[in-house]
């Protein structure tokens, strides 16, 4: 051999790969905090994915490289193309499809690591690699199955409705104690694939069941959980297998996936633990966030910021709440400072708007906005459909569906931030369907102090 | 490596992801799944480590299909999370496009 091949070998080198590979997935992690580095967050950890796995090629014991080649070929066949084309609006259940392979992945290395414990070890196979075989294929199945279904759910293929079947609760239990009470008897000492067999058909059940009965719009947080369980798969896999690469970056996402699931649910005001037990016991907290149900979506100023400051064209709708707020001027700045970095926008005024008719041009000349930039209901409505954001400022009866009168219809728009003092229905008195949407978010709060917050995170931007 | 050194770096590996996210927007929750569904696409890494030793077509079949799944999320995962990112991408000025 070589002094050069042997230095590739070293395990010394390889960890030091490994080091550098584990640097980058933290800083990439990082950068995808912020909108402005998230791109370069992405690349940055698909680099240290690159090293990762080159490293891990050089380990001396890793051989067989015509099936690693075809294994790798047939992965990036599938997958390049599944990424490629997949349309915008079907990026969550490619997500859920990925998330899916990736504890498949777990849950067949983890048979296979079986398997060879059994033959080589030739009496028991030692108990600190046992365990995490054990957890890697119980988690690794129960993502791979759910994620699936949750895929299914998503592209409409199985009903997005919450599936509810008799006795779940119980049904779940008995599979869950099925899969630990195998895991159970193999740590004792048993040696036997047919009980790992029935603890990943368990596994695999009990993904199916976890997910089947939680509604379409809870989806993406369970993705995420789903998300987090492979990653701590994907580490227990690393302890079976003494490899620190697998331990490092299946725990980061294990955990840095657990607070993104927490974020997830916040935004959405749902809490995990009422989706998953909703999903557990059939209990009919599980509608509340189907698309009849009467969730919101709140947003906070940064979120609102970076809406706005990456669309193409605003409109703003502005109405009562902006006068009794006084937060015309605010409003003004607020357009500069998007306007500064290329956002065209506009106001649409609708005729009753505020307490008398004209109240909002007075308070918009007042704030010096360009007339040009007034738009009345007539000429606004046609462009809506091809606005990015509509920003509703204390406006409420002349933006509901429901109103019964022509109003400026905001929800054609690619999505709506409302700003909003509270959840109390309108001048008028009804209940606006409009909050509801899946592209509506409401920032509640004093229109001019909202409207401040946002414009001190869109120039921190 | 030891176990008890093994589950050292697990703990603080733990500890570094509860710590790496901090408040995200909303826009970007998704991205970032989507990053770190991508990462742990790691797993990819299990297959290659075994199917050197794997014996038998059994074996060396689902270390096969392993480590295709594992490349798919890894590929896949970074790629579809890139193009969800090109939504950050900043514009021409619209105003200079108008001629204005």
């Amino acid at each position: 051999m070589t002094p050069i091949a042997s230095f590739l070998q070293d395990i010394d080198f390889i960890r030091s790969l490994y080091i550098a590979a584990f640097i980058l997935f933290i800083v990439g992690l990082r950068f995808l905090n912020h909108p402005r580095t998230a791109k370069r967050g992405n690349a940055v950890a698909a680099v240290g994915m690159a090293i990762a796995v080159v490293a891990t090629l050089l380990i001396e014991e890793v051989g067989d490289y015509g099936l690693i080649v075809l294994g790798m070929a047939i992965g990036t066949a599938v997958g390049v193309p599944a990424a490629r084309n997949v349309k915008m609006t079907a990026m969550p259940q490619m997500v859920a499809l990925f998330n899916g392979v990736g504890g498949g992945a777990v849950a067949l290395i983890s048979f296979v690591e079986y398997r060879e414990s059994l033959q080589n070890a030739g009496d028991n196979p030692v108990l600190e690699q046992l365990i995490p075989i054990l957890f890697a294929a119980i988690i690794g199945s129960i993502s791979f199955w759910g994620s699936n279904i949750a895929f299914g759910k998503l592209q409409e293929v199985l009903p997005g409705r919450p599936i509810q079947l008799p006795g779940q609760q119980f049904v779940n239990a008995a599979l869950l104690l099925v899969a630990l009470v195998c895991a159970v008897v193999i740590a004792a000492g048993t040696e036997s694939e047919l009980l790992f067999l029935i603890i990943l058909v368990s596994a695999a059940l009990l993904g199916n069941m976890f997910v089947l009965p939680i509604g379409g719009a809870d989806m993406p947080v369970v993705i995420s959980l789903l998300n987090a369980f492979t990653g701590l798969s994907a580490a227990a896999a690393g302890l079976a297998l003494d490899n620190v690469a697998l331990i490092v970056a299946g725990m980061l996402v294990g955990a840095s996936g657990s607070i993104l699931t927490m974020l997830m649910a916040d935004a959405m005001n749902r809490s995990i633990p009422n989706i998953v037990a909703g999903g557990f016991g059939g209990v009919t907290t599980v509608a509340r966030g189907d698309a009849d149900g009467r969730s919101v979506r709140s947003t906070d100023p940064a979120d609102a910021a970076i809406q706005l400051s990456y669309a193409r064209r605003v409109v703003v709708t502005p109405g009562y709440g902006m006068a009794v707020a006084q937060a015309q001027h605010t409003v003004r700045e607020l357009a500069d400072e998007l306007e500064k970095r290329g956002v065209d926008v506009a106001y649409a005024i609708h005729p009753v708007a505020g307490r008398m008719p004209g109240h909002m041009n007075v308070l918009l000349a007042e704030a010096d906005v360009p007339y040009e930039q007034l738009k009345e209901m007539e000429e606004i409505n046609p462009e809506l459909p091809q606005t990015d954001v509509a920003l509703v400022i204390g406006a409420n009866d002349t933006v509901n569906p429901q109103a019964g009168m022509p109003i400026i219809e905001v929800e054609k728009a690619g999505s709506v931030i409302i700003l909003k003092r509270s959840m109390n229905t309108g001048f008028a008195g009804i209940d606006n369907p409009l909050f509801y949407n899946e592209n509506t978010s409401l920032l509640f709060g004093d229109a001019k102090e909202s409207v401040q917050k946002v414009l001190k995170e869109v120039e921190a931007l | 490596m030891d176990l008890l050194t093994e589950l050292t770096i697990l703990v603080l590996a733990a500890f570094v992801g509860f710590e790496v996210i901090s408040k995200v927007p909303n826009t970007l929750h998704t991205p970032l799944m989507s990053a770190t569904n991508a990462i742990h696409g790691i797993v990819l890494l299990g297959g290659l480590l075994l199917i050197g030793e794997a014996e038998g077509f059994l074996d060396e079949l689902l270390l096969v299909i392993a480590i295709a799944f594992g490349t798919i999320n890894v590929v896949g995962g970074f790629l579809v999370t890139d193009r969800m990112l090109d939504m950050f991408r900043r514009r021409p000025d619209p105003k200079q496009e108008r001629g204005e």
